[in-house]
């Protein structure tokens, strides 16, 4: 009798764990999908608007093979490749941005806040306009400046292990650094290349073209299952390093390998639109708040980084009439307030994030 | 000879092992000549112990004798300068690290709880050292963490975020946390640490159920000597990174002890309530007389 009340009383508590984690996992899906559906209805979006409006319809014919020679000119050569950059840019800054402020757990600690960006950007121009490199080796050497800085900070940082906030503040100092000698380069170059390597700076997709789509479609292929793996240890490294080693995870083993995936991530995605300000910074936030209590919600922080970046580039093409702005100025324009934010309640609850 | 230790005489042999229940822990814990420290600093010279399997171990002493230090070797989370700890005879420093997790289980000092998360999430993170590449959440997962929940009796708030919670529930959220990665050992740094009386006495009531029923060898920091006295089976004093007596409390809790560990005059009675000893610390204030020794004669 007795051991009859004890089973079913497990029984239900078995029942209510599962109803629980059920929730949560339902709320994660819908989530994923009505983000998914956003993406894909903005990418349409941007495929069908622009200095010729095309139905829908036609876009999609056209998608499938069919359309004139003008709609296909317009549709695969111009639209189509930078409406996939901009998704794929996206969600590499979100995934990245959900991995460094995850793993470091802090809010700031984003790639474009704690010097990856500053790094791939002072690297670009430097190859830019003190040695004519353009092009491909151009998002090579982004790519390179950016994993450069990752491990300089790293490094930096290194006492017995990297703690968060060491990291951070270190990042930003580096960061800080890497930015002046980008301006260093600019002041020293001719007025139009300067200028050039401004728009650049400023994060953009303008005249963008199968030739960076190809790369960036690689190298996520690549990257994006490597994180998924090393992401399997973020559920204990959350915990704090001692419950993780408890837990059993390699601590530091697999914080390098999940920062290495976050660095490559953003300086890939740096390598083919530049520095796209603010967009790792807020993505990964926007999940978790969509999906409160599910941990590090990477998926999602992929998908709101691509659908930011989608929006972003469409108003950023549209917003004003004749002007085609960066990309990066208008997400800049959404991220800056919520930087703002951040730190007004941080102060507020006493602890700097 | 106080009455109070002629008392412990007598009754020193008096049914033990049916106070504490069968041994049923296969797993064996010990530290061989380790040396600790962090960098340069060493904080433990050398020290050799060994746990004893199915029982509650308390190590006491002052604040940076090396008890969290000793604790944290014990947990693999520092690795010795010289000598090792062993667990079944191995070193941990060489065993898969999810191997050992999956024998050995702890809860730091102070653990950081995700923003957001629930309850049922942060204990079924207790899961990880028994799921691999391929074998994800199934059955047994959730019964481990519905079990923990029970035993813990924080089941009613599955649902809820840990950051919601008081002070001594979300430490009995941890505890689960570590019930349900079911290992046969279980290491504890400071558990009672910021709770209030009542809380302390429920954590220290829960752990003591755990270890009676399943047979879980615990290891524990505490800071209260009396709590210590009281709930230890076994019981460890540090001083300046070297064990100046271990036993039973009634065995080794003396005023010398206490007034060379913690270098504080006292009295040592019996603890009306447990029979076990208790601690009456003596300070320059408010105490009857200089030679106050023996309230109990």
């Amino acid at each position: 009798m007795a051991v009859d009340t004890e089973k079913d009383r497990l029984a239900d508590a078995v029942r209510q764990v599962n109803a629980v984690r059920g929730r949560g996992r339902r709320r994660s899906v819908t989530v994923a999908t009505a983000l998914l559906a956003a993406v894909v209805a903005v990418f349409g979006l941007s495929l069908s608007v622009g200095d010729m409006v095309m139905p829908i319809g036609k876009v999609v014919e056209t998608l499938l093979g069919g359309g004139d020679g003008g709609s296909q000119f317009v549709v695969l050569e111009l639209r189509l490749p930078r409406a996939l950059l901009a998704l794929l840019v996206g969600a590499a800054f979100g995934l990245s941005g959900g991995v460094f402020q995850t793993v470091l757990r802090n809010p700031l600690a984003s790639p474009d806040l704690i010097g990856i960006s500053a790094g791939a950007s002072a690297v670009a121009v430097t190859a830019a306009l003190l040695f004519q490199v353009s092009g491909l080796a151009l998002s090579a050497s982004a790519l390179a400046g950016a994993v450069a800085a990752g491990a300089a900070i790293y490094l930096l940082a290194w006492r017995q292990g990297v703690a968060g906030q060491r990291l951070v503040l270190v990042g930003i100092g580096v960061g800080m650094g890497l930015s002046s000698v980008v301006w260093y380069v600019m002041a020293r170059s001719d007025v139009t290349d300067a200028q050039e390597a401004f728009r650049w700076l400023a994060g953009s997709l303008n005249g963008r073209s199968w030739g960076q789509f190809w790369p960036i479609l690689g190298a996520l292929a690549l990257l994006v299952p490597l994180t998924a793996v090393a992401a399997h240890a973020l559920r204990p490294l959350q915990l704090g390093d001692d419950a993780a080693a408890g837990l059993g995870t390699q601590v530091e083993p697999s914080r390098l390998a999940l920062l290495g995936c976050a660095t490559a991530l953003a300086g890939v995605a740096t390598a083919a639109a530049g520095p796209v300000g603010f967009v790792a910074f807020v993505a990964a936030p926007i999940a978790r708040r969509l999906v409160p209590g599910r941990g590090a919600a990477l998926p999602h922080a992929a998908l709101a980084g691509a659908l930011l970046v989608l929006v972003a580039d469409f108003a950023a093409q549209h917003m004003l009439p004749s002007v085609q702005l960066p990309v990066g100025v208008v997400t800049s324009i959404i991220g800056a307030p919520y930087l703002l934010l951040l730190l007004a309640r941080a102060n507020r609850v006493g602890s700097g994030g | 000879m106080t009455a109070y230790e002629k008392h412990n005489e007598e009754h020193e042999t008096q049914d033990d092992n049916e106070r504490r229940g069968p041994v049923v822990a296969e797993h064996t814990l010990q530290a061989r000549d380790v040396r600790l420290g962090y960098g340069d600093r060493e904080i433990v010279p050398g020290l050799s112990v060994t746990v004893p399997p199915g029982r509650i171990t308390v190590i006491v002493g002052p604040n940076a004798c090396g008890k969290s230090t000793l604790l944290r070797a014990m947990a693999r989370l520092l690795v010795p300068s010289a000598g090792a700890v062993l667990l079944n005879g191995r070193s941990i420093q060489e065993m898969p690290t999810k191997e050992v997790a999956a024998v050995l289980g702890i809860l730091p000092q102070s653990p950081t709880a995700p923003e957001g998360i629930t309850v049922s999430d942060l204990v079924g993170r207790g899961r990880y050292p028994h799921q691999g590449w391929f074998r994800r959440w199934g059955a047994e997962d959730d019964e481990a963490v519905a079990q923990a929940l029970l035993s813990t009796d924080v089941l009613e708030l599955a649902d809820r975020p840990v950051d919601e919670l008081s002070g001594g529930q979300r430490q009995r959220v941890w505890i689960a946390m570590a019930l349900a990665q079911r290992t046969d050992i279980l290491l504890l740094d400071e558990p009672t640490t910021f709770l209030d009386a009542s809380h302390q006495l429920d954590v220290l009531d829960l752990l003591t159920d755990l270890n009676r029923e399943r047979g879980v060898t615990m290891v524990a920091v505490l800071h209260d000597l009396n709590l210590a006295c009281r709930y230890a089976d076994h019981m460890i004093a540090m001083k300046a990174g070297r064990i100046l007596a271990e036993g039973r409390p009634v065995d080794i809790v003396t005023e010398e002890l206490v007034g060379e560990v913690f270098g504080m005059r006292c009295s040592v009675i019996e603890d009306p309530a447990s029979a076990t000893p208790m601690v009456v610390p003596l300070g320059r204030h408010h105490v009857k007389g200089p030679e106050v020794k023996d309230p109990a004669a």
